[in-house]
């Protein structure tokens, strides 16, 4: 006998849970493993999800087995020439007829490392993990000038289009049973006396005595209509409430010297920091805009193609983008409305009486508005006085700005969560 | 064939397309063949599933429910990363020793694949659970389900109890312990699921209780001989986890449950480590006679035998010992041709056979090939039953591996004076008693420091391997208090020590 089931529909994922404990007790591991597939990886996968290796010998669960040493026989098959008492040297290393399947894979030496994959949520998850957005909480309260209507259980009162009708049935119909239900309790004994009555014998005491019943029932009966259908404390109203919400909407300024002295290297490494920082958006934000704004002596709003891949030659005024950046915020991007995060890439080269300038506009007209701005300066060099400024900026304002500085691509993800990384909520 | 040619019947089918009707069809013919050959078979329970539905049932030590583990997801992901890169197929079928017997069958598979795996695994495997004397002794095919289901839910209650990572830990280092958590000897009485959640509870006071009096601190009156004297337990324990459970001085109640379960899940695998051989061998054999019954009643095409003979002898091939795909002896091979050649040996015997096996040469084959499946596991049925003729078939060789000498050793070859000798040696392979390192609870010091003395009794001066530090400190979290291991030559002297904690430490301090 036998029964034929098909499973195929049932519950998928089972190992879900077992996955993610392996996922979070290796945690350390998979985190590095992350953050040097970032480093490595071209711009255009960076948020793929992919594989990570983990030292086998890491993982390993112990058991007691044999280690080398001491007598052993083994059976193998396919003789070809061996005859009883040949002798011949151990095979080196793990191949050949040495060494049993048993023993390698219990010990796990000459084992590959253990590697397997994880999907882009994981990934980032991994990636971002313990980062978040400065201020975002206070700018929740603060700012707040959306709101979005929620349902909030019912109430009494209310206009007409907000009337709940089954609720408003339902309780008068509640009502109705509350108020009459002693007295059609009362009809109901009276009624069933009334038939004992006409059943039985017809002598005048009883007729008289019916008669009364009936009196007494059609009273009750009219009391009990004369309840109301529906009351005014009946109805039930739909309660909206409406609950302030902070903007889901954020806006990225990535701004960048490309000035002669940036080479493409350096525009690369730049690129792949604003891309870091575009990802973190994406998963705190809805929705994203990008304002890209390159700049050498004037500054100029452009596309993502012309940002990272034209060259144009010549002198660096900074204040320039910097400006160009105000104007577009107060033109299209209310800070009421928006988040707003400027991430600023240079090689620290500004002409010489422009810096000053530079921390103006910065406190006067853009940082009031934004939630965050970075600046990363890409060089190996000393610091020039661009970099001064801003370090007088950072005093100024040390919760939204924040300023580091990275040699070489492999600093880009540390530089980045140092920027990003968990502040404790004392400066709120 | 001549005889059986003139009723040919219609092929059950053609195409490689399976269909639930086909499965029955097929699963019913093939019922019938092998009711013809006697084989005794639980219930089947054929379930189609999803690859993705089979890796999950692989990483779950082939169980449709286990208890959650890091480990089994480590295997999951492991398994997921193999057959996405196409480094691995995933086996055709599993097969669970319950009853009613879970087959799996993927629905990948052609009709072949499907018709191959129900002889194998429903009629072969199933049958094999069913008759040997070693599943019938250690398994209860009808309460493992059940059992699995209350151990799942027990060690998810006391996550939630307890907390996820103690529960984890412990797991772990019972996981550690696990091949260590099974009587060789004694046997277990079957409980069903019901009772087993009545008397967990009472086991926890009972327990807690006996224990007390073991480890109890209020000096009694003193006997003539020493404290050091007393031996505990009086005779060495091989079950690891069982001393755990009972007299481990320190742990929870919960927590002698959780080893328990884990014990008892080692237990229940114990016979199939034991009968590889002769499983795989069973059920080669049988998926090859069945499917070849109905391609002589004409049941099925000449494709589809091409593709299943293809299969099988992909199943059963051998590489040779210096072929870079050797990988050991193929239990499968070795298994398939033992019980071809007992076959072989009753209807065909030669002149070797008749002086190497008198009780078997020209007897009813199926007889005997029901006596070996019932009444042997891997280590006595090469002993029994490996034949010069497929010694030499396969051509085996013995190496002896003296690690004193510097040169390895042919010791016997597939001739005259070697057949006796190999036929040992291959056997001893097979002995799970060989292969894992015999540990056993030797003493504890009641009286003083608690500490835990495990003994290694060495076969052949093979050393432990190098995890033995850290599974001690897996039984020193179980256990408590320190423990060690000493390894013991045949003679009885001690060549080698762990101890947990680390003695260097405990000397610095």
């Amino acid at each position: 006998m036998s029964y034929i089931i098909d499973r195929r529909l049932n519950a998928k994922k089972k190992s879900t849970v077992n996955r993610q404990r392996f996922l979070r007790r290796y945690r350390k591991h998979i985190k590095r493993a992350v953050e040097e597939a970032v480093n490595q990886r071209s711009i255009r996968d960076i948020d793929q999800g992919g594989q990570v290796t983990i030292p086998s010998r890491d993982i390993s669960e112990p058991v007691f087995h044999h280690g080398d040493g001491g007598q052993r026989k083994r059976v193998y098959p396919g003789n070809k020439e061996f005859v009883e008492g040949d002798e011949f040297r151990r095979p080196q290393g793990g191949g050949g007829g040495g060494a049993g399947k048993g023993k390698a894979s219990n010990q796990g030496d000459g084992m590959d490392d253990f590697t397997f994959s994880i999907n882009q949520d994981e990934f980032l998850d991994f990636l971002f993990e313990g980062l978040e957005l400065p201020y975002m909480v206070k700018k929740k309260l603060r700012d707040a000038t959306q709101f979005e209507t929620r349902r909030a259980g019912f109430t009494n009162s209310g206009s007409p289009e907000k009337l709940h009708i089954v609720r408003s049935l339902r309780a008068a119909h509640a009502r109705r049973i509350a108020l009459s239900g002693s007295d059609r309790k009362l009809i109901r004994e009276l009624k069933k006396e009334l038939w004992a009555l006409e059943e039985a014998t017809t002598d005048l005491e009883t007729k008289a005595r019916a008669d009364a019943l009936r009196a007494e029932i059609e009273a009750l009966e009219k009391k009990v209509r004369r309840m109301p259908f529906i009351d005014d404390f009946d109805l039930k109203f739909n309660n909206l409430v409406r609950i302030p919400v902070p903007s889901s909407k954020a806006v990225m300024f990535c701004v960048m010297d490309v000035s002669g002295s940036m080479t493409q290297a350096i525009k690369d490494m730049a690129k792949r920091f604003f891309l870091l920082l575009y990802l973190f958006l994406t998963r705190n934000y809805k929705q994203i805009e990008v304002v890209f704004i390159r700049h050498h002596t004037h500054a100029k709003e452009v596309d993502e193609e012309e940002f990272f891949y034209s060259r144009e030659t010549g002198g660096t005024i900074v204040s320039s983008a910097l400006t160009l950046t105000g104007d577009v915020i107060r033109d299209r991007y209310p800070a009421g409305d928006w988040n707003i995060y400027v991430a600023q890439a240079s090689d620290g080269d500004n002409w010489d009486g422009d810096s000053d300038a530079c921390r103006q506009i910065l406190i006067n007209r853009v940082l009031p508005h934004v939630q965050y701005f970075a600046y990363v300066e890409i060089t190996t060099g000393p610091h020039q006085n661009l970099w001064l400024e801003y370090e007088r900026v950072r005093e100024a304002f040390p919760e939204t700005f924040a300023m580091h500085q990275i040699e070489d691509a492999s600093d880009i993800y540390p530089v980045f969560r140092k920027l990003f990384a968990r502040k404790m909520e004392g400066a709120a | 064939m001549s005889a059986t040619k003139k009723k040919r019947k219609q092929p059950l089918s053609t195409g490689s397309e399976w269909t639930f009707e086909l499965i029955e069809a097929y699963d019913r013919e093939i019922g019938r063949i092998a009711n013809g050959f006697g084989l005794d078979t639980y219930p089947n329970q054929i379930e189609v599933i999803t690859s993705e539905q089979m890796m999950d049932a692989y990483s779950s030590i082939g169980m449709p429910l286990n208890y959650n583990h890091w480990s089994f997801g480590k295997q999951f992901v492991e398994t997921e990363q193999r057959y996405k890169r196409g480094q691995m197929g995933l086996a055709y079928e599993i097969v669970i020793n319950s009853n009613p017997c879970i087959a799996y069958l993927m629905e990948e598979n052609t009709m072949t694949m499907q018709a191959l795996v129900i002889a194998h695994a429903c009629y072969g495997h199933n049958s094999f659970f069913k008759g040997n004397y070693l599943f019938q002794t250690w398994t209860d095919a009808t309460a493992i389900i059940d059992y699995l289901l209350f151990a799942k839910k027990y060690i998810t209650d006391c996550e939630e109890r307890y907390g996820a990572e103690n529960v984890e830990e412990l797991l772990d280092s019972c996981h550690a312990l696990m091949n260590y958590g099974v009587n060789r000897y004694k046997r277990p009485k079957p409980i069903t699921a019901d009772e087993e959640r009545k008397r967990q509870r009472a086991r926890e006071e009972y327990i807690q209780r006996h224990l007390n009096q073991l480890w109890n601190t209020i000096p009694q009156k003193d006997t003539h001989e020493e404290a050091q004297e007393i031996h505990f337990p009086k005779e060495p324990e091989e079950n690891i986890l069982y001393f755990v459970e009972k007299n481990a001085p320190l742990l929870e109640p919960w927590q002698r449950e959780i080893v328990r379960i884990v014990r008892k899940v080692s237990q229940y695998f114990y016979p199939q480590k034991q009968t590889q051989v002769m499983n795989e061998g069973w059920a080669c054999f049988w998926h090859y006679n069945l499917l070849h019954g109905l391609y002589d009643e004409g049941l099925v095409t000449d494709g589809f035998m091409m593709e299943f003979l293809h299969s099988h002898s992909s199943v059963v091939y051998q590489p040779p010992f210096d072929s870079p795909y050797f990988n050991g002896i193929n239990p499968y091979t070795l298994g398939y041709n033992m019980m071809q050649d007992i076959r072989r040996i009753c209807e065909r015997p030669t002149d070797e056979d008749r002086e190497w096996f008198p009780e078997l040469a020209g007897k009813p084959w199926l007889d005997a090939m029901h006596y070996a499946m019932h009444n042997f596991k891997d280590e006595s049925f090469i002993q029994q039953y490996l034949s010069p003729t497929l010694i030499r078939e396969l051509k085996l060789f013995t190496i002896m591996d003296d690690s004193e000498s510097p040169t390895l050793k042919v010791s016997a070859i597939h001739n005259e004076s070697g057949y006796q000798r190999i036929r040992e040696d291959l056997s001893a392979q097979y002995n799970l008693g060989n292969r894992e390192p015999n540990i056993q609870v030797y003493n504890v010091n009641v009286r003083g420091d608690r500490s835990l003395t495990l003994r290694h009794y060495m076969y052949n001066n093979q050393p432990l391997g190098e995890s033995a530090d850290e599974v001690l400190k897996h039984l020193h979290r179980l256990w408590g208090f320190d423990v060690h291991l000493e390894s013991v030559k045949p003679d009885g002297t001690v060549c080698a020590q762990h101890h947990c904690p680390p003695r260097e430490v405990l000397e610095t301090l």
